[in-house]
């Protein structure tokens, strides 16, 4: 079959979506920003409305939202960006040698790309009186406006299957004035979704609002009334209830009718690859028809996925794969908070937390399995159902949190959002990021007006939680009340960034395996979608290329942020911030004299004391920065990069009348030997005299304590967006042993953990077992570490006395004038 | 017409970075992409007036220092969704000499 295709020149290729759903429509809008101008769009939509918000149709039946609000493309959206849209045709035939599709009445398109986004139908039960007036499913504008219709003409609804969706039904009904009893086939609601506490818990609540349910009872027959509708339901037992509306939510099927019918290769939907094409390579499929290695998948974040990678793929962009999701639920019925993620039930070789308290009407289960979370269920409290997702998504090990896992990541201490950790209490003007000062109506509008969907559009669009991420929870927790649907389900693997598909982790191995010394050479070897990556990517390969091959790989000074590039912090107006290195915080009046003097000398106008020990001078000119620095005559403070930062001492046993060991020379010796060290982030260390513990050490990365018997070594302490306590590695009797036992853990960070985690995240990703099996039980490997450490410390010098003295990358400094 | 000033030489600016060249009281970026591509902008970001010459450049974008915007370099104009653009100078490149014209010239997408 000829496959090439026409790249620039001449007519443009003819794509026909079959579908006019999210997932396809997401997957032009992805499409057309990519390629704008590849294809003639031509698009079948079987109903006659607009792409919508299908996840919201249950508020649109409680009467919360209208239907145009949740319209997500109006037609002129499609006539913007010169679509052909068909409504309310639907597609009966496809001819695959000829390559056309051809609707009811008739309509042909012809393509060289078709797209099969069909979504699925809601199954019906085959029982007799299934197709009696009245009798109706949940799935599309039209069953709602049935219901709505009907909400004013009767009493009696039976909403048959209590799942998600029919519990939704349910609610809306209800809300509409209607009394309405649930029937339900298992012994307890939404069984795919609940165990049956968490279910109990949920009927008493829906029940207590007036719902009635009937568990465990077959349907056996609609019965026909005397104005020919449906009258009511009998069950298998022989019991029976009125019914003037009766609503099938026990499933959808993938559509798969149209493929079929064109000899497409369908087993549980429509079969496709990782790029989303079925075996006909022309023919793509995404969203609920599409069975991906056996699932066909019914929630947003996945299909959205699924369209990223599709149209990636039709814009000859390439490489882009779909390699399945990990998928969560939340119960959309206002007042009632319901979460449930992965294997909540558990079974042979797990292990699970519970919390139960049934006045309060809250339950918690968390399912862990090999020290990972698999698998969760919650109801009353779902504050941390994100974070939860987060760690079984990433596939955490979660020992060391375990005995507070229950009670959240606010435990863990949190800041910058007022304490505040529940998106649904709060105000439009409370602030939710308090780096970037988005609020909650911020956030809200741009949810409503942009048509976002995931943390990642609203990230981009308000700049919520793109910074530190401490209040990401709130901002997904926003996503799921405003736009509807699940938590965020990103791929199980993440890649660096938006230029590969590879992990970190891919990439250091073959950084590693195949001796890449250059960036251009990892972007060669590893398939690079751009051409010299971004600003996200550089930074992070130019540090495993120098951390993997010190003296061999070349430094990059242009994949470095300015900070490491003109080693020196920029500040808010462009000038720069100097601070020399003061050794476990320890200064000499000709040092404080030469700081003085160059402060005044160019005109420096803050001097400020750190808190790690030293002495900050603010506000210089990038151009002053070499003067500055050959007149202080102090080493690199290094306080502007990911790399040691201070070690921070209290005066220890040669001054305090406590002190225990002489904890000021311990932290200028691990100064002098650590410094220079880059890192995959800022590393700070201290060391105290004894446990009193003035210099600070349980929120550092290491912390040394002075006992009386010797050093006790505390590692992956944090200080920052997220407290954590340091936890205890080892006890040493002597001060190489604490320079050994240190470095070699430094070594291991420096080595396997991800550019930009801090030791807390790395630590958290491997386990203190891990780090402890590395460095305590297997004495070559530790002192392997060190010595690695040694070597590449060895090859790096000063940059400011290189820069200062040497005159190296005098261009960074120097304006041109003219 | 162009009123061209000869500023400097292109190897004077690093590959994938940029200098600044100062005309008065106003600093302007000169840009030098991996292809040997010049562009000149003015060295503050449309955002919060972040100093562009100091940040990564990668393919025909640079990422502000300050809060990675991403600025075109041929329009000085912000990648979607942050809006604003940066003003945007003419320059040419002849025998391996950078000329820059300080009249600005017209922002595309203003």
């Amino acid at each position: 079959m000829d496959m090439s295709t026409p790249m620039g020149h001449g007519p443009k290729m003819k794509l026909v979506m079959v579908g006019n759903g999210m997932a396809g429509v997401r997957t032009l809008e992805e499409l057309l920003k990519l390629a704008p101008d590849l294809y003639d769009i031509t698009v079948f939509g079987a109903e006659p409305h607009p792409n919508y918000n299908r996840i919201l149709l249950s508020p649109v039946l409680a009467g919360e939202q209208t239907v145009d609000d949740i319209i997500l493309n109006p037609t002129d959206w499609y006539a913007d960006n010169a679509i052909h849209l068909h409504l309310g045709k639907k597609v009966v035939k496809i001819d695959r040698s000829a390559r056309y599709v051809e609707a009811e009445d008739g309509t042909r398109a012809e393509y060289d790309r078709l797209l099969l986004a069909t979504g699925s139908n809601p199954f019906m039960l085959p029982v007799p009186g299934a197709d009696l007036p009245g009798v109706i499913s949940f799935r599309a504008i039209a069953d709602v406006d049935a219901m709505i219709r009907a909400s004013s003409q009767y009493r009696h609804a039976v909403v048959i299957g209590g799942g998600l969706l029919g519990l939704e039904a349910a609610n809306g009904l209800m809300k509409r004035g209607m009394d309405v009893t649930v029937v339900h086939i298992g012994p307890w609601l939404m069984e795919r979704q609940l165990d049956e506490p968490a279910a109990r818990l949920l009927q008493k609540s829906l029940e207590e609002k007036g719902m009635k349910f009937l568990l465990q009872k077959q349907t056996a027959e609609l019965v026909r009334g005397e104005s020919g509708r449906v009258a009511a339901i009998k069950f298998k037992d022989g019991d029976s209830a009125p019914a003037d509306l009766v609503v099938m939510a026990v499933g959808i099927r993938p559509n798969t009718e149209l493929a079929e019918s064109a000899g497409l290769h369908c087993n549980r939907g429509i079969v496709v690859n990782d790029t989303m094409q079925t075996f006909d390579p022309r023919v793509y499929s995404i969203g609920e028809c599409a069975a991906h290695r056996g699932v066909a998948y019914g929630l947003v974040a996945p299909l959205f996925e699924q369209a990223k990678v599709c149209a990636n793929h039709l814009a000859h962009y390439g490489i882009g794969r779909y390699q399945g999701s990990v998928t969560s639920t939340k119960l959309k019925v206002t007042g009632i908070d319901l979460f449930s993620a992965g294997d909540f039930i558990g079974g042979e070789g797990t292990e699970s937390i519970l919390y139960s308290d049934p006045i309060g009407g809250v339950y918690k289960k968390l399912v862990i399995k090999d020290n990972r979370l698999v698998g969760g269920v919650m109801y009353g409290d779902t504050v941390d159902g994100a974070w939860y997702f987060a760690l079984l998504r990433d596939g955490k090990n979660v020992s060391e949190l375990r005995d507070h896992l229950m009670f959240g990541q606010d435990h863990c201490g949190n800041l910058g959002h007022q304490g505040v950790n529940k998106a649904a209490t709060m105000t439009d003007d409370m602030e939710v990021c308090g780096c970037n000062g988005v609020c909650k109506g911020d956030i809200v509008k741009a949810i409503r007006e942009k048509g976002l969907f995931t943390l990642e559009d609203v990230r981009k669009h308000t700049k919520a939680s793109s910074s530190c991420g401490s209040c990401t929870g709130l901002v997904e927790q926003i996503l799921a009340v405003t736009a509807g649907g699940d938590y965020s389900a990103a791929p199980k693997t993440k890649s660096m960034c938006g230029c590969t598909d590879h992990t970190h982790e891919a990439v250091r191995e073959a950084i590693r395996d195949n001796k890449l010394l250059t960036i251009p050479q990892v972007m060669t070897f590893m398939e690079w979608r751009t051409p010299n990556g971004c600003a996200s990517c550089r930074p992070a390969l130019n540090y495993y290329l120098i951390s993997t091959w010190p003296g061999e790989a070349e430094d990059d000074p242009q994949s470095r942020f300015i900070n490491e590039r003109a080693h020196a912090n920029i500040q808010r107006d462009g000038s720069y911030s100097v601070i020399p290195r003061m050794w476990g915080g320890q200064t000499t009046p000709a040092e404080l004299r030469r700081i003085a003097d160059v402060a005044e000398k160019y005109a420096i106008p803050t001097v400020k004391v750190t808190g790690g020990q030293r002495i900050d001078l603010l506000g210089v000119k990038k151009e002053d920065l070499p003067k500055v620095w050959a007149d202080l005559d102090m080493p690199s403070g290094h306080a502007y990069g990911k790399a040691l930062r201070t070690v921070k001492t209290c005066v220890g046993s040669e001054w305090c009348r406590f002190g225990t060991q002489d904890s000021t020379q311990m932290g200028i010796d691990l100064e002098k030997v650590f410094f220079k060290m880059w890192a995959p982030h800022k590393v700070k260390l201290a060391v105290s005299g004894c446990p009193r513990n003035c210099a600070e050490v349980a929120i550092k990365d290491v912390g040394i304590i002075g006992v009386d018997s010797g050093w006790e070594i505390y590692v992956a302490g944090n200080g920052g967006i997220k407290t954590e306590v340091a936890q205890f590695l080892v006890k040493v009797k002597t001060p190489d042993e604490v320079l050994e036992y240190s470095g070699a853990f430094l070594q291991l960070y420096r080595e396997e953990a991800r550019y930009l985690d801090r030791t807390v995240h790395y630590v958290e990703r491997v386990g203190l077992d891990y780090v402890k099996k590395k460095i305590l039980d297997d004495a070559d490997n530790r002192r392997a570490l060190y010595e690695r450490l040694l070597f590449a410390l060895s090859v790096e010098r000063d940059p400011w006395v290189e820069r200062a003295r040497e005159g190296k990358l005098k261009h960074e400094f120097e304006t041109v004038a003219a | 017409m162009n009123n061209w000033t000869d500023i400097l030489d292109v190897n004077d600016i690093p590959k994938l970075g940029a200098r600044v060249v100062r005309h008065g009281s106003l600093d302007i970026a000169v840009f030098r992409t991996a292809d040997d591509e010049v562009f000149a902008l003015e060295d503050r970001c449309p955002h919060k007036g972040g100093p562009l010459s100091q940040g990564i450049v990668h393919g025909r974008k640079v990422t502000c220092p300050m809060h990675s915007w991403n600025i075109e370099l041929d329009s000085g104009c912000a990648v979607a969704p942050d809006h604003g653009c940066a003003r945007e100078f003419a320059v040419k490149v002849e025998d391996g000499r950078v000329w820059l014209d300080f009249a600005e010239a017209a922002c595309a997408a203003a």
